[in-house]
C-alpha cells in the first residue's frame, strides 16, 4: 500500500502576542492508503493542529506535508482551497452543518465547486446519503434532525466528492453513546467498504478502539502507537 | 442558483432584523427623494430657464422699475429676435393665502415664452379685450376658473380694485414649466396708472428679449447695458437663467443645507446596513470557516457576503421607490402650488436613489468581506460569538 500522509518534521508555533508558543515539535508520521488511524492525547497535546496541517487548513512553521502525493506546505491559498475540495472530507464534532440548508442541501455544497450538472449533483447526494441511512430526511433542516443524523449529514457532505482522505475532528464528542457507536460504525465502513483513508481525532477510548492504528501525542511530540490491548485498559 | 438561495435564506435568518433594515433603507430612500424632490423643485425655474431668453432688469434691484422707452432701443440691437415686458403686479385674490403670481405683460408674451401653451381661440379674444387674462391650468383647477369667469383683485402694488375676464388657460408644456401664473395685458394696468398715478405710467418691470443665437447672450447682453450706461436707470442683463438663480440665491443656503441632508441620510443608513452586516457575518464566523474548508475560496466569500448586502439595500430601495411617488404625491396636495410650482420626481432622483442603495449595499460589505478574508480557518473554528 502506498503513503497518503507524509509528514516529515513538522513543527507549528503560534504567537501570542510577543510569546511563540510550541504546538508541535518535529512530528513526522506516515499512513498508507485504506488506512484507519486515531490520534489520541490529552487536551492542548497538539492533535487538532495536527489534523489540521494535514488537512490543509493550517500551515505548519517548519517542516513538509505531502498528502495525496502534494506537497501541500507549498501551495497558495486558491490552489490549497481547490485541493482540500478535491481531496480531503471533514467531519467536525459540532457538525457544523449550514443552519438554513436542508441535509440535501449541505451535502450538495461541497459539488457545487465541481463541474457536475444539477441532476448528477442530485444522484451523487441522493446516492451519499443513502449510504449513510438518511434517504429518507433529505428535505429536513439541522434543526429537524437529532446529533446523530446531523453527524451522519456532516460525514456525508464530506464523503460526496470521493475524497481520498477523511479527516474528523472528535466525531463523537458531542453524541450519546449509541449515536456515537453508529457514527464510528459508519466510519469503519467507510474505511473498509469504501477504502477511505480516516484520520480521527479522538479522546473517547471508544472510538479510537475502531481505528486499526493509534497514535498518541504527548505536549506536541508524537510518541509510539498504543496496541488495542492499552487502549481497552484506558475504557 | 444554489449560492443565490443561500443569500436569500441568509437575509431571512434574522427576520426581524432584516426586515428593519430594509424599512430603514425605504424610509432613507423616500426621505432622500422627498427632499430632492423639493430642491429640484426649488430650482425649476433654473432647469426651466430657456438660452435664447435674456432678461434686463434695473441695475440696482430687481424692485425697480425701467422705461417703457427702452424697449424701441433694445429692438434695434442686431440679435435681438423680439422684445416682450412684464410687471409683478401682486394683489389679493379673495384671500392673502391666495398666492399666485400675476403678471401684466406685453402681447407678444406667449410668443416669447412658447411653453405657456394658449389655445389660439382663446388667444384671439384675449388679444381683443383690454382687461382679459390668462391662467396657467393649475390656477384654473385650483379655483375652479373657466373661461369667462371674473377674477375680482384687491390691488397692493397697484392699489385699487382689479377685476380680470378669463379669456384663457394655458397648458404648461415641459414638466418643468409652472403652471400657476396669470398674465394680463400690460396695457390695461399702464392705462389705469396714467388715470391714477401718472408718476408710475410707462414704467417695466423687467425684459425679456429673444436673441436669434444662443451663443450671442453675453455679447447682446454687454450691448443692451452699454446702451443705458450713465442714464437715471442703468440696466442689468442676464441670461433667463442668471436672473432666476439670483432669486434662489437669498434661499441657496437652506438648499445647500437640503442637498447636504438628503445626502447625510443615505451615509447614515450605510452605518445601519454595515452594523447589520458585520453582526451578520461576525455570527456566521464558523460558517464562513466551514465553506473555506470545504473549498470556497475569498471570491466565493465575498460573493455570499456582497450578495446578502446587495439584496438587502436594493430590496430596501425598492420598497422606498415604491412608496416615494404615492408619498410625494400626498406631499403635493399640501404644500401651495403657487410655491412649488411644479414638483415632481426627477429621473436624476430616481438614478441617485439606486445608485445609492448600490453603493450602500457594497460599502456595508466592505468590513465584513475584509474580516472573513483575512480570518484563519482555525480561527474561525475557535471564534466564539
Amino acid at each position: 500500500m502506498s503513503e497518503i500522509i507524509e509528514v516529515q518534521n513538522v513543527s507549528k508555533s503560534y504567537w501570542r502576542d510577543s510569546l511563540e508558543i510550541s504546538v508541535l515539535h518535529n512530528i513526522s508520521l506516515k499512513v498508507n492508503e485504506g488506512e484507519f488511524l486515531a490520534l489520541m492525547g490529552p487536551s492542548g497535546s497538539g492533535k487538532t493542529t495536527l489534523l489540521n496541517l494535514i488537512a490543509g487548513i493550517d500551515r505548519p512553521t517548519k517542516g513538509k506535508l505531502i498528502v495525496a502525493g502534494t506537497d501541500i506546505a507549498s501551495l497558495g491559498e486558491s490552489a490549497l482551497a481547490k485541493w482540500r475540495s478535491a481531496s480531503v472530507g471533514f467531519v467536525f464534532q459540532f457538525y457544523n452543518l449550514i443552519p438554513v440548508l436542508t441535509a440535501f442541501e449541505n451535502v450538495e455544497l461541497p459539488l457545487l465547486l465541481t463541474k457536475l450538472s444539477k441532476s448528477e449533483r442530485r444522484k451523487h447526494v441522493e446516492a451519499t446519503l443513502d449510504i449513510v441511512g438518511l434517504g429518507d430526511r433529505i428535505h429536513h433542516y439541522p434543526k429537524q434532525l437529532s446529533g446523530g443524523q446531523e453527524q451522519r449529514v456532516a460525514i456525508a457532505r464530506a464523503i460526496v466528492t470521493d475524497p481520498v482522505l477523511l479527516v474528523a475532528d472528535e466525531p463523537t464528542g458531542d453524541l450519546d453513546r449509541t449515536s456515537a457507536e453508529e457514527i464510528l460504525t459508519l466510519m469503519e465502513r467507510l474505511n473498509k467498504e469504501f477504502n477511505k483513508t480516516i484520520l480521527m481525532v479522538t479522546h473517547d477510548p471508544h472510538a479510537a478502539q475502531r481505528a486499526r492504528i493509534v497514535r498518541h501525542l504527548e505536549k506536541g511530540d508524537l510518541t509510539e502507537g498504543d496496541n488495542h490491548e492499552n487502549i481497552k485498559a484506558h475504557i | 442558483m444554489r449560492i443565490l438561495k443561500l443569500i436569500f435564506k441568509n437575509t431571512l435568518r434574522h427576520k426581524l432584523r432584516s426586515s428593519l433594515t430594509i424599512l430603514g433603507i425605504a424610509i432613507a430612500v423616500i426621505a432622500f427623494g422627498l427632499l430632492r424632490t423639493v430642491v429640484t423643485a426649488w430650482s425649476v425655474g433654473v432647469e426651466a430657464a430657456s438660452a435664447d431668453r435674456l432678461i434686463t432688469r434695473h441695475s440696482v434691484s430687481f424692485i425697480f422699475p425701467l422705461p417703457l422707452s427702452y424697449r424701441d432701443k433694445i429692438e434695434q440691437i442686431p440679435g435681438v429676435d423680439e422684445v416682450s415686458f412684464s410687471n409683478w403686479f401682486g394683489g389679493v385674490y379673495k384671500d392673502k393665502n391666495n398666492f399666485f403670481a400675476r403678471m401684466a405683460v406685453r402681447d407678444n408674451i406667449f410668443d416669447v415664452y412658447p411653453e405657456y401653451a394658449v389655445p389660439k381661440d382663446q388667444l384671439d379674444i384675449y388679444d381683443k379685450e383690454r382687461n382679459s387674462c390668462i391662467i396657467g391650468k393649475d390656477i384654473a383647477e385650483k379655483y375652479k376658473l373657466k373661461p369667462g369667469d371674473i377674477i375680482s383683485m384687491e390691488g397692493d402694488i397697484y392699489p385699487g380694485q382689479w377685476d380680470f375676464v378669463v379669456r384663457g388657460i394655458y397648458q404648461p408644456k415641459y414638466k418643468t414649466t409652472d403652471g400657476t401664473q396669470m398674465f394680463f395685458h400690460w396695457d390695461y394696468l399702464n392705462e389705469r396708472m396714467t388715470k391714477e398715478m401718472p408718476g408710475r405710467a410707462n414704467d417695466v418691470g423687467w425684459y425679456i428679449i429673444k436673441i436669434k443665437d444662443p451663443s450671442q447672450s453675453a455679447v447682446i447682453s454687454e450691448k443692451v447695458d452699454a446702451l443705458f450706461k450713465n442714464s437715471p436707470a442703468e440696466t442689468k442683463t442676464e441670461t433667463e437663467r442668471a436672473f432666476n438663480q439670483g432669486f434662489l440665491a437669498s434661499t441657496s443656503a437652506i438648499i445647500t443645507a437640503m442637498d447636504v441632508m438628503s445626502f447625510m441620510i443615505i451615509g447614515i443608513i450605510m452605518l445601519v446596513l454595515g452594523n447589520t452586516m458585520i453582526m451578520a457575518s461576525r455570527e456566521r464566523t464558523r460558517e464562513y470557516a466551514v465553506f473555506k474548508t470545504l473549498g470556497f475560496s475569498g471570491k466565493h466569500m465575498v460573493g455570499l457576503i456582497l450578495g446578502e448586502s446587495m439584496f438587502i439595500s436594493c430590496l430596501g430601495s425598492f420598497v422606498g421607490l415604491m412608496l416615494v411617488f404615492p408619498i410625494v404625491a400626498s406631499f403635493e396636495k399640501f404644500i401651495p402650488k403657487a410655491f412649488f410650482p411644479v414638483f415632481y420626481i426627477e429621473p436624476i432622483t430616481l438614478i441617485l436613489a439606486v445608485s445609492a442603495a448600490l453603493l450602500i449595499g457594497v460599502a456595508a460589505a466592505i468590513f465584513p468581506i475584509q474580516r472573513v478574508l483575512n480570518t484563519k480557518i482555525v480561527e474561525g473554528f475557535r471564534f466564539v460569538g
